[in-house]
């Protein structure tokens, strides 16, 4: 096995770097090394330490031991300013911008670029070039407050803007699941850039749970497991199966399509076009921002009252852009799982049953398998993709015949992922209904029928084995398909 | 330590007994019981103004209610008003001081939803409505309470202050109705992200409206009651709680920011706001320096207490 470190300096590198949390030790002596020109793949599942190491690797965590080594000179003191300075970039996987600002005060916020008089046009101007560079098409202005962009367009400004060349020159850019709010054309012209940036020397950590753009995209592929490296390969030779079962879990094929369940009567739920019945796991599809989520959202808040709580209730939600619609970020993650079924555990007067909802706690983190020191550690303690299960947990565990799912599997491992898709199925082979919005083609093609979107209206319908990936790109495009 | 900190409260509590120290030591341990009973009587009605305006600010940023001095003086008038015209004596007022209350919180809330003012116009401008309707009924006669009444507000029972009692039961009944219930749940979680409350099955607009009649119906108590207890209402009587409904509830350790609150700290801040008065006027200062001592020693304890925030 090649070792990068000694044949060429590394722009940053690690050894032996330990942190702990609590109880919970996130990485357990880790060896991380990169090279100039080098993409490196990093994989592992919610909760292996990826998201701790990116922190160590850009200065945001101070190890608890271990040595740091970038731009060739030992480092007894590293934090963010130091990372910057050599020119270590890092967009998050958690959106780290601010979203009362424009996209150029972001850019200042981040000391990139010049001050003085006109600095918010030349700021726009930087930062529109990048988006030019890397999203052709992007549609995106410089003077646009972030707030009011698509959680797609966020996650390109955020891009764009850890791809500038001012200030230190980007020399590693560290990308924690870049695409999962990407649709596939937006992935590709960004496997397409990393790729021209590494060409040119950069050097890229891209990490990701869509092992096939990993694949792709690396020449070396680090798999963590347990706050430990548990394999460091050359990409060549890997394949999915390879590396799924380096992370630990097992590969599955992908299973035959459902019997299309019987429809009777009138559909469960409508909007415009949209109908779903009994039983149905139906697909939202486009390109990322043209109406899904708030169709979604639109259905949740019909479907539910904002004045009182009906006796069942019809419709549970789950949130994909967590910290805006999702997470209650002062709670344990035990009160994050049950504030949908909370009125199925509260006795006569009001009276909460806090050994009902313990029960409940238990029994869904070991359905979903969250990882957590218990059920009563703060929420916000937890990676991202194990505060996704606790919003699955929170819906799946409620009696609704209907889940309205926007985007849910961002930061999820494959694992998980694969156990979700299972309970779906099941659910849906007992009658339950999923309304589910993904920017993933594979989790589309899961789905029954498909409704793509296309500016915010339903351009394409699609059922059965119409159901491809092909036939998806092209309605979402204008393809005419009908 | 982590215990320590994980109770907010505490350093209201803290504060509250070195003033009672530093007041008492100075009168060489003479006026022990009497300070304490003025503080358990007079900080009673800044508990209960308190308690409801927590669950308000709960809600989350913006939410405050500003109409609670101006909804005192009405309840206050109204009831009293009401016993001396229809007689029937306390439950009589009782009832017409609730009803004050649960049409304060209707006004108050319909404005917030229904015309989408934030709460802190609303609240301001239904407050001058309240308080011109107490002037009017009012027309600047004193009504005196029935003698069993004002018997009863000022009167002590087992060595404790009637008025404490009261303010006591509500307290219990406030940390069950937060801690406990359904209810208290969902006003934690809407002050925490509104919209991912209501997107979890929470009735937002539900629980918005009973928590704004809660505290209109707790500021309605406390005004029949000091009322009563100051022998009639007053057009200005309700004047002090407004930063004091506010600041008990602050430095009792609840977040401004909302979705975090403690009831105990209630307890703490309002007694402390009594005896920091109390001690400063033992002392014979002037009122300038009272004053800004006051601010300044306030500041202190918000520092203190705000120093282990949690984290993110």
């Amino acid at each position: 096995m090649p070792q990068p470190a000694v044949i060429a300096p590394a722009v940053i590198a690690v050894a032996g770097a330990a942190k702990a949390f609590g109880a919970v030790r996130a990485l357990d002596g880790v060896d991380f090394a990169i090279r100039s020109g080098e993409c490196v793949g990093l994989v592992g599942h919610n909760g292996a330490g990826k998201s701790t190491l990116v922190n160590v690797l850009n200065g945001g965590l101070t190890p608890d031991r271990g040595e740091i080594v970038a731009a060739g000179e030992a480092r007894a003191t590293y934090d963010v300013a130091v990372a910057r300075g050599v020119g270590i970039r890092c967009v998050f996987q958690e959106l780290s911008l601010c979203p009362n600002l424009t996209v150029a005060e972001n850019v200042r916020v981040l000391r990139e670029g010049s001050g003085g008089f006109g600095w918010r046009n030349r700021a726009a101007a930087t930062v529109r070039e990048s988006l030019d560079r890397i999203f052709p098409g992007h549609g995106i202005s410089g003077h646009a407050g972030l707030g009011g962009l698509s959680i797609a367009q966020r996650q390109m400004v955020e891009i764009a803007i850890a791809f500038l060349d001012v200030g230190a020159p980007p020399r590693l850019v560290i990308l924690d699941e870049p695409t999962s709010s990407l649709d596939a054309r937006r992935g590709r012209e960004l496997i397409a850039h990393v790729r021209r940036f590494c060409a040119g020397g950069g050097a890229v950590v891209f990490i990701s749970h869509i092992l096939s753009e990993v694949l792709e995209i690396s020449d070396r592929v680090v798999v963590m497991k347990d706050g430990r490296v548990a394999a460091d390969r050359p990409t060549a030779g890997l394949d999915a199966r390879g590396l799924v079962s380096a992370m630990g879990s097992v590969a599955r094929e992908r299973a035959a399509r459902r019997a299309q369940p019987a429809r009777s009567g009138t559909p469960l739920l409508t909007h415009g076009s949209l109908a779903a019945w009994p039983g149905e796991i139906v697909g939202l599809a486009g390109l990322a921002g043209h109406g899904q989520s708030e169709a979604l959202a639109a259905l949740y808040l019909a479907a539910s009252s904002g004045w009182r709580t009906g006796r069942d209730p019809r419709a549970a939600f789950v949130a994909g852009d967590r910290q805006v619609d999702g997470v209650f970020p002062l709670w344990s993650i035990l009160w994050n799982t049950t504030t949908t079924v909370l009125p199925d555990m509260t006795r006569s007067g009001g009276f909460v049953d806090r050994a009902a909802e313990a029960a409940f706690g238990a029994e869904w983190r070991e359905r979903l398998a969250i990882r957590a020191p218990g059920m009563d550690v703060p929420i916000v303690s937890l990676s991202g993709g194990n505060q996704q299960k606790a919003l699955f947990a929170r819906a799946l565990g409620s009696r609704a015949p209907v889940v309205l799912m926007d985007d849910p599997m961002r930061g999820v491992d494959i694992g998980t992922k694969q156990d979700v898709y299972a309970r779906i199925r099941t659910e849906a082979d007992g009658g339950r209904t999923f309304l589910w919005y993904s920017t993933e083609t594979d989790e589309v093609c899961l789905c029954d029928r498909v409704y793509v979107f296309r500016e915010g209206k339903v351009a394409a319908t699609l059922g059965g084995d119409e159901v491809t990936e092909e036939n998806i790109i092209a309605a979402s495009f204008g393809g005419g398909h009908a | 330590m982590t215990a320590f900190a994980a109770r907010p409260w505490i350093w209201s509590w803290i504060a509250m007994a070195a003033v009672w120290g530093a007041t008492v030591l100075f009168t060489g341990g003479a006026s022990a019981a009497g300070v304490t009973h003025a503080a358990l009587t007079f900080a009673a009605f800044s508990v209960m103004v308190g308690i409801g305006q927590m669950f308000v600010i709960t809600l989350g940023p913006g939410n405050v209610d500003l109409s609670i001095p101006a909804t005192m003086t009405l309840a206050g008038t109204l009831s009293l008003k009401a016993i001396d015209a229809w007689g029937g004596g306390t439950l009589v007022g009782l009832g017409v001081s609730l009803l004050v209350g649960l049409g304060v919180g209707i006004a108050n809330f319909t404005l917030i939803r229904a015309l989408r003012i934030p709460p802190i116009i609303a609240t301001l401008s239904t407050s001058f409505i309240f308080q011109s309707t107490a002037i009017w009924a009012n027309r600047g006669i004193r009504i005196k309470p029935p003698d069993a009444l004002a018997g009863f507000s000022t009167d002590m029972t087992l060595g404790v202050p009637n008025v404490a009692w009261i303010a006591l039961v509500l307290t219990v009944a406030a940390w069950v109705l937060l801690e406990r219930t359904i209810f208290g749940r969902r006003v934690l979680a809407i002050g925490q992200n509104m919209r991912a409350a209501r997107l979890a099955g929470v009735p937002v607009d539900g629980v918005r409206f009973a928590t704004y009649i809660l505290c209109a119906l707790l500021a309605s108590l406390a005004g029949f009651l000091l009322a009563s207890f100051s022998g009639g209402a007053a057009l200005n009587m309700g004047a002090e709680y407004l930063l004091t409904s506010i600041a008990v509830v602050v430095i009792g350790g609840s977040s401004v920011a909302g979705g975090n609150s403690n009831v105990p700290g209630i307890w703490g801040a309002s007694l402390f706001m009594f005896l920091l008065v109390t001690m400063l006027n033992t002392y014979g200062l002037g009122a300038g320096v009272r004053l800004i001592l006051t601010g300044l020693i306030i500041i202190a304890v918000i520092v203190a207490a705000g120093g282990r925030t949690r984290t993110r």
